[in-house]
């Protein structure tokens, strides 16, 4: 087969099956993938490797064979990796007897895929997060450094709040990516890919909630890049811990409410501190986000729920998975709020989604570990996201913070005060 | 098998232009391969963009003979059979997972014989077709780029004829 891209002695080698047909079909893969986006040529994986299919649903079979596959030929990726979430945990999230039915339908190969993942080279039995770049897990890349990962709100932290260099890929492409050590490229690979098509002008009263405003533009820019202006009045010019759980969560609004992989915000962002505003391209459009725009989209949000007036039964908080600093920080909001009201415990089932590296270094503070369980609050490793997605969860009202859970489930979206207010 | 195209006349309208094949008349466009291959078969029309997931899920889980769109979000495509058609459509949506059900269904023999986008292909449908090909050993013949009259001009039911050099002739 002839292909289009400039390949290397080596490269060749492969695609002519002289180290096997499997590694052949792997860079095949790739390839094909790469020359479809325009990629002239490959390049080498600097990073870590993290794969978002992490979940064992039987209709996934040609994926189980693949693996098999790669098994068998003692193929593994270059670094070991991390995956996105487990979809079950009946220990912290309650399943009744029907829906553990639908769960074991649903995620009935989940044991046989977690063993072959650790044999193609899992980190290990704690790798399962969204958020693979937080210290406590520590799969975390550096500025500049290539990646290839599919994990949207991964992939739109690691570009924007990092600085590496990942496209938005699909699943299994960067499982393939992580095993022949080499990935396409194009996009956001390349200096002209990272320039921005938007000026996001923000000139609200205050500092909106960061998922609406992850959702306005992804709503507005879809896949381009935007350069936000006048975030800085608000998050200053430091990446610190609470500013970086900001634009965690801003970015996986703006990835799932469009698809957006990479912003830019002035003064903040490697990037930005660095170029400026020679990252907008030459006719770039231009978007401003005042208050009335920020209260247009919390309204346009739909309301999913069969009931429209029915009482919240569970409350998602976290997704992508809470900081170690989110976490502290739930927990300061909910024990205030239970000694204000003078409650023991939560009305609304709460649950707290965080990576179980995350959750193990929050246990080691007894005190608000012990803080947080006694007001009922359960916390977990899961993706509220392959909870809600069967038909009997999906019923449920279900409310949460997440303009990501929103977008993809029947979730109702409440703002961190509103979620405040409707779980006592 | 050999297929005579009789041109009468040719005009250029809205981008594909027109042919006339025996008593009717016929536009070709012409599109970038993705998967070459030259297949005649009936179209099933999406404006909007397709859930892959959402759509292919249900029948496979089943195991079904067919695949019935289940995506009820997709007016136009929910309860059509998607096996065997010609999928005309802008891109696809969804769950990263989408390009793996593709994977799913080709392998249970279920697939579309083709994908034909009016924009560029997206990573997830991309890296299903490319998948199917390689590892499941089963094409879906893909090509992109046809542009916004193509699927302003395609009906669902109309017969489509694809070329291996992306020429797509909607009859």
């Amino acid at each position: 087969m002839d292909f289009k891209m400039r390949l290397t002695p080596k490269e060749i080698e492969i695609l002519e099956g002289k180290h096997g047909e499997t590694l052949k079909k792997a860079l095949k893969s790739v390839v094909l993938y790469g020359e479809t986006f325009g990629a002239e040529e490959l390049v080498d994986i600097t990073g870590p490797v993290h794969l978002v299919t992490s979940f064992g649903i039987p209709i996934l079979e040609p994926v189980f064979d693949m693996m098999e596959e790669l098994i068998s030929e003692g193929l593994l990726t270059k670094e070991k990796f991390t995956v996105d979430p487990r979809p079950i945990d009946y220990e912290n999230v309650k399943a009744n007897l029907l829906e553990k039915i639908v769960f074991k339908i649903m995620y009935g190969k989940q044991k046989e895929y977690e063993s072959q993942l650790k044999k193609v080279g899992l980190k290990d039995d704690n790798s399962f997060t969204c958020t693979c770049y937080l210290p406590e897990v520590g799969n975390i890349p550096k500025r500049g450094d290539i990646l290839s990962w599919a994990e949207s709100s991964a992939v739109v932290y690691a570009n924007s709040v990092i600085g590496a260099r990942t496209n938005r890929n699909s699943g299994i492409i960067e499982l393939l990516s992580g095993i022949v050590g080499k990935t396409p490229k194009f996009g956001f690979l390349t200096d002209g890919g990272r320039r921005a098509k938007w000026l996001i002008e923000l000139k609200t009263s205050f500092l909106p909630n960061p998922q609406v405003l992850g959702s306005a533009i992804g709503m507005k820019v879809m896949e381009d890049v935007p350069y936000i202006a006048g975030l800085d009045r608000f998050l200053g010019n430091n990446l610190s811990d609470d500013v970086k759980d900001y634009l965690k969560d801003m970015g996986a609004a703006s990835a799932s409410n469009g698809a957006v992989g990479l912003y830019h915000v002035e003064n903040l962002t490697p990037e930005a501190v660095d170029f400026k505003r020679e990252l907008l391209l030459k006719d770039y459009n231009t978007y401003i986000i005042d208050d009335s725009e920020i209260e247009r989209i919390i309204k346009s949000y739909p309301l999913m729920w069969k009931s429209k007036d029915a009482k919240p039964s569970l409350c998602f908080i976290g997704c992508p998975h809470l900081s170690l600093n989110q976490l502290k920080n739930w927990t300061e909001k909910i024990s205030k709020e239970l000694e204000k009201r003078g409650n023991k415990k939560l009305k609304v089932n709460t649950i707290l989604c965080a990576a179980p590296d995350v959750i193990e270094e929050f246990k080691k503070d007894s005190k608000n570990y012990e803080k947080l369980i006694s007001s009922g609050v359960k916390l977990t490793y899961i993706c509220p996201l392959m909870y809600m997605n069967n038909p009997l969860c999906s019923k449920k009202a279900v409310i949460t913070n997440s303009n990501k859970l929103r977008t993809y489930s029947t979730a109702r979206f409440y703002t961190d005060d509103e979620i405040l207010n409707y779980i006592f | 098998m050999t297929y005579i195209i009789k041109i009468y006349f040719v005009t250029c309208h809205m981008g594909g232009t027109f042919i006339k094949r025996g008593d009717s008349m016929a536009k070709i466009f012409k599109g970038r391969v993705v998967l070459p291959g030259n297949i005649k078969g009936e179209a099933v029309v999406s404006h909007s963009g397709v859930n892959i997931l959402a759509s292919f899920q249900k029948s496979a889980l089943k195991k079904a003979k067919k695949v019935v769109c289940a995506d009820q979000n997709n007016s136009e495509l929910y309860g059509k059979v998607l096996t065997d058609k010609i999928m005309c459509l802008p891109k696809t949506i969804g769950s990263t997972t989408g390009g793996m059900v593709l994977e799913s269904v080709a392998k249970l023999n279920i697939a579309p014989s083709a994908m034909l986008f009016s924009e560029h292909i997206d990573s997830l449908a991309a890296a299903g077709v490319i998948l199917t090909d390689v590892w499941v050993n089963k094409r879906i013949i893909t090509i992109d780029k046809l542009g916004d009259e193509f699927l302003e001009y395609v009906k669902t039911g109309q017969t489509i004829e694809i070329k291996e050099d992306g020429t797509v002739i909607v009859e």
